[in-house]
């Protein structure tokens, strides 16, 4: 039955992917354009400029940092209490486990709007200033399943003799898991951080939820949309969130590829 | 001189460690406190706001929400604008979801039951990276590729065939200037943006579908046809339903897409969003948050029935 796949299903599994990927490359060539006002194709003509424009733009680099500075709490604070939660769930069967595997996919499975909108009205009712602890807050919520999935699927694959093991040889809890369990899970955790950290980076609907009056780099660029102006700045700042997005998931793959949890499953 | 086979108890290492061993709960609860804690209070916490902020009302004269128990802003739902948008945005996911599956079902079975090797990681990678590549990314993409004078358009006039997209610019409901400002523009990036979840669940759900299972309909007589309607899409089914169950959630709750892309009009997403903002109608915005809410509900529930989630 396994035979060669007819010509039809390769023709629409091919054309399936480049329809997936052929957007993203109009993104880089209108970086280059020469017209700013609208999004002509093909471009009159090519320039780099936009590239130098865009660098001296100064409404473009609290943004990128406010969007760094998020991420990166976002991520530590996502990888701390997603290690905790699979650390407990891998193994033990207690009372309530289904219904905190739940809780944890929950922030995902439900549409952005709606954890958006509870923040929002949670801020609300609590008298809550926005800050960036209150875009941290959302964020760090959805990141927690993602770096939950890596660890756990790993922590599963892992036997547990060898931290039996560990334990004959008389290593205590803190030694085991310091010599024993973090570096059989490092690369599954570090492949969960760089995905928590892509998908902080990116975010948008919650934020523009906690956000208040800020602005982080996918809010500027959702301004840009709705108003634009200098048209190609914007494609240069969407090349920037694309590689800072693009490059972790890459990483995030190597580290991961070959076993049965390879990373991005759990999006 | 030989040591004791037991080590005695070094530090205050050793003795948490010996504790944790006689009882393994308060290991698993020092552990699961601190995630549970977060997702209980913020997360928790926050639906039980949108709630409670959903049953307050909004005085029509000050405009000030006011704090008392009341079914109003629910009743406004019902308003026939309100219904509208509700309508237009289940109908919306709904078309979404059966494009996606459409789209999503040569991709997942030539990945599931052809490729190998390189071509299989290729596949993998494939539908990997647009999922997890930047959302507004992707969106402002298909802002380009939609305008009039991008590169759709350049195409179509280059090859005389114009008249497909006058054409459905011209069925009613979908008319627009140009496909960018039409509500097929907003259907197109919908089905693009959410394909990638359709993928992934269908593709898991063919590679469970064994080989003996096709070989044995081959040797009972079946043509490829029947195999394929018979054997292969019924064991794909839970696959599709949970595939269905992203695209359609996603769709129920998105509005950076119909305010970039389309004719402005109102799906829930975009009206929670304008309702809290300019509007200040934080009562209603809850409401209509939870519509989505109670949709998926019945939707799970559904999909459950149909055995989906063994899929997931």
């Amino acid at each position: 039955m396994r035979s060669e796949a007819s010509w039809g299903l390769k023709a629409a599994a091919l054309g399936g992917l480049l329809f997936l990927h052929l957007p993203i490359l109009l993104i880089f060539l209108y970086a280059f354009t020469t017209e700013e006002r609208s999004y002509a194709f093909p471009p009159p003509g090519l320039t780099t400029e936009w590239f130098a424009v865009a660098w001296n733009r100064e409404d473009i680099w609290p943004p990128l940092w406010l969007s760094l500075q998020v991420a990166a709490i976002a991520t530590l604070l996502a990888m701390i209490l997603g290690t905790l939660a699979a650390a407990a769930m891998a193994r033990a069967s207690f009372f309530g486990r289904d219904q905190v595997s739940l809780l944890i996919l929950l922030p995902i499975a439900l549409p952005g709007v709606i954890t958006g909108m509870s923040l929002r009205s949670a801020f609300g009712i609590l008298d809550i200033p926005f800050s960036t602890w209150t875009i941290v807050l959302g964020h760090a919520t959805f990141c927690i399943v993602i770096v939950y999935n890596n660890a756990i699927a790993r922590m599963r694959r892992l036997s547990g003799g060898i931290m039996e093991a560990s334990a004959d040889l008389g290593a205590n809890s803190f030694q085991t898991f310091r010599h024993v369990l973090l570096p059989n899970l490092g690369s599954a955790l570090l492949a969960g951080g760089m995905l928590a950290f892509a998908l902080s980076f990116d975010e948008v609907i919650v934020t523009t939820f906690t956000a208040g009056q800020q602005s982080t780099l996918p809010i500027w660029m959702l301004n840009e949309l709705v108003r634009p102006r200098q048209r190609p700045v914007t494609n240069v700042v969407a090349i920037v969130v694309f590689a800072a997005t693009f490059v972790p998931i890459l990483i995030a793959y190597y580290l991961t590829r070959g076993g049965s949890e390879t990373a991005g499953m759990g999006k | 001189m030989s040591s004791p086979a037991i080590l005695p108890a070094k530090g205050l290492a050793d003795r948490l460690t010996g504790t944790f061993w006689r009882r393994p709960k308060l290991l698993l609860a020092l552990l699961i406190t601190p995630p549970l804690l977060w997702l209980g209070v913020v997360y928790l916490g926050s639906l039980a706001a949108l709630l409670l902020q959903s049953f307050y009302s909004i005085d029509e004269f000050s405009g000030v929400v006011k704090e008392e128990f009341t079914l109003k802003t629910y009743a406004e739902l019902f308003r026939a604008q309100n219904l509208d948008i509700i309508i237009r945005t289940v109908v919306m996911a709904t078309a979404v979801t059966l494009a996606c599956a459409v789209l999503a079902f040569p991709i997942a079975y030539y990945a599931a039951r052809y490729a190998k090797g390189p071509w299989k990681a290729a596949f993998y990678l494939g539908v990997m990276l647009p999922l997890w590549s930047s959302y507004l990314v992707k969106v402002y993409a298909w802002k380009l590729i939609l305008a009039k004078e991008g590169i759709l358009g350049w195409a179509a006039e280059g090859t005389g065939t114009s008249f497909i997209i006058d054409g459905i610019l011209s069925i009613p409901g979908l008319e627009g200037s140009s496909l960018s400002t039409s509500p097929f523009g907003t259907f197109l990036v919908f089905v693009y943006i959410w394909l990638p979840y359709m993928i992934l669940p269908m593709q898991a759900a063919l590679e469970r579908v064994p080989n003996s299972m096709l070989e044995a309909s081959a040797d009972l007589g079946a043509t490829r046809n029947q195999t394929f309607r018979t054997v292969i899409l019924p064991l794909a089914l839970p696959g599709v339903i949970a595939g269905s169950i992203f695209t359609f959630s996603l769709t129920l709750g998105d509005y950076i897409i119909p305010q970039i892309v389309g004719d402005s009009s109102r799906f829930i997403g975009l009206t929670v969003y304008q309702l809290q903002g300019t509007a200040g109608n934080t009562p209603l915005a809850a409401a209509f948050a939870v519509v989505p809410i109670l949709i998926m509900l019945v939707y799970l529930s559904l999909a459950k029935r149909a055995g989906a989630f063994d899929a997931l």
